[in-house]
């Protein structure tokens, strides 16, 4: 498959003024992230992941190596609006990323700044809001709306700018369980539809979703593989202060105690078909 | 409490007032504050308030609404009309002790609250029958041609856009902190009015950070989904003058006219 997003030795450092010394946020990082996949990065705080996604579109220039999009450099100036239609970002805090006091209007942000034509944008707006089920709150104040409500707004707004790859940055992290499953649905469903994504998160349940885990510590990526192979190794994932996902648990307690779990079960329908066999 | 001022709500609605485009309201706004000022007599000012009378009804906010708004600023008009009665000379109507009424003054009296109720609702009934969206749009469009001298009419609009936003928000930000400075003993309610002035100032620290913090996050959304300033930008409701906004140019300069035309009466 062809990769969409190729990260080369990409070194990040928060400048600290004179005297102190810069902090490093992504140290070395090699990453080729194929077309149509579904990459989770999971990692503790600290650990680089944000500052690693916000380096993909730009948002953030490599202090050394280099991020390309579509073999679009994000250090050039001129191709930068280009990149960041290619990569839509959606963030933790649903609140600080909605722009205008009306739904529709939101959604009608990125379309805006493109150049878009206005009768264009009237079905794009339309369209992108159905796709996170919110049609009918088209005219609504988003203050009055609940957080996962927010979040798929925010959601609508870039899937409005027609990207070919998303990078959610924890976008459940603020939600109520119910939000995180609507939130997580729209996700997966955006991926089927062949929309690269790129998950940052917390939560081990949903790195578990993706087809592709990337663990990082310190800046540098210490575990990229399948979900499947990162969770059957379960002392390096704990070595790493990750959360095992319950579903995880339990196959290594049930291990433990003489029930030979193959190996091919790590998520939870499989676990029930298993046992229900 | 902040929820209960009209003065700069939004009521939603259909009539042809909402429909009219933004500027010509907004025109139509300033025009009919500055002939407020041009009145000055009896006449005029009963043609102005049947002409308000007539858009109030036309437009179809309940009347009751728009009185509610007029209550934060009674105090005004109340002390406006006590200072015009006692201090203003003229022939004496009523005497008694060290308080003298007179003729000009019990009419400038009235003249100056009617001036100022007339002001109010004047200025509620733009902001009633437009969407704040719409609003800022018809400002960006009316400054426009001040860009060339260096009037960043865009940013201007999009800086209001956000404001409004982003106030229930920080509203609710507010709230947050009173209550975990609440929570931990802080006491907002007792004492004399400079003490409870004195004990917001702990509120406004936080506050002012959380600010900056979600400028900062909104900055960034915004860049994300290209926000490059006002150039080629496109509006997804461009907004449009039609017919019935020349009708309401032509009522307009009618009532204009008519209003110049009291003055010699």
């Amino acid at each position: 498959m062809k990769s969409i997003i190729s990260v080369e030795n990409l070194i990040f450092e928060y400048p600290q003024g004179e005297e102190c010394e810069a902090i490093r946020a992504v140290d070395g990082v090699n990453l080729e992230i194929e077309e149509g996949s579904f990459v989770a990065i999971v990692g503790q705080n600290g650990s680089g992941k944000s500052s690693l996604a916000k380096n993909l579109n730009g948002l953030l220039v490599p202090t050394s190596g280099s991020v390309k999009v579509k073999g679009i450099d994000t250090k050039d100036d001129e191709t930068i609006w280009e990149l960041r239609q290619n990569i839509g970002m959606v963030f933790q805090n649903p609140d600080n990323q909605i722009v205008s006091s009306i739904v529709e209007d939101d959604v009608a942000f990125g379309p805006e700044n493109l150049g878009i034509n206005p009768l264009e944008i009237r079905d794009i707006v339309d369209e992108a809001l159905d796709s996170v089920w919110m049609g009918d709150y088209k005219k609504k104040a988003p203050h009055l709306l609940s957080g996962g409500q927010k979040q798929r707004i925010a959601i609508a707004g870039v899937i409005a700018m027609k990207p070919s790859c998303i990078v959610f940055d924890e976008p459940t992290a603020m939600l109520d369980p119910q939000g995180r499953r609507d939130v997580m649905k729209i996700i997966k469903e955006l991926n089927v539809e062949g929309i690269t994504i790129v998950l940052i998160t917390h939560f081990m349940e949903e790195a578990l979703q993706a087809e592709r885990i990337i663990v990082m510590e310190d800046g540098k990526i210490v575990m990229d593989d399948s979900p499947y192979k990162i969770f059957d190794n379960i002392e390096k994932v704990r070595a790493v202060g990750l959360e095992l996902p319950v579903i995880i648990k339990l196959i290594s307690e049930l291990r433990k105690n003489g029930i030979d779990v193959p190996k091919n079960i790590f998520d939870i329908e499989g676990m029930v078909n298993y046992i229900c066999q | 409490m902040i929820r209960d001022i009209t003065l700069g709500q939004y009521f939603p609605g259909n009539s042809k007032v909402h429909k009219l485009d933004a500027r010509t309201k907004i025109i139509a706004t300033i025009m009919f504050i500055v002939e407020l000022f041009i009145v000055n007599n009896f006449y005029g000012f009963a043609l102005a308030t049947a002409t308000m009378f007539m858009i109030i009804k036309v437009s179809k906010v309940p009347v009751r609404f728009m009185v509610k708004g007029l209550k934060p600023i009674f105090i005004i008009i109340i002390f406006t009309f006590v200072i015009n009665v006692f201090m203003v000379d003229g022939t004496i109507l009523f005497h008694w002790k060290f308080i003298t009424i007179s003729y000009e003054g019990l009419y400038r009296a009235f003249f100056m609250a009617a001036r100022l109720i007339l002001l109010i609702l004047g200025s509620s009934i733009l902001t009633l029958t437009t969407k704040p969206l719409s609003l800022t749009d018809g400002i960006e469009k009316l400054l426009r041609p001040l860009n060339k001298i260096g009037l960043p009419s865009h940013e201007i609009a999009m800086m209001m856009t956000i404001a409004l936003r982003f106030i229930p928000t920080l509203l609710e930000e507010t709230d947050k902190i009173m209550k975990a400075q609440q929570a931990r003993g802080a006491d907002f309610e007792s004492g004399s009015v400079i003490h409870r002035a004195k004990s917001l100032i702990p509120i406004l620290v936080p506050l002012f950070i959380s600010a900056f913090r979600i400028a900062q996050d909104l900055a960034m959304a915004m860049e994300a989904r290209c926000y490059k300033g006002g150039k080629g930008r496109t509006r997804m409701n461009e907004i449009k003058f039609t017919r019935s906004d020349i009708y309401a140019s032509v009522f307009l300069a009618a009532f204009l006219a008519m209003i110049i035309g009291t003055r010699y009466i």
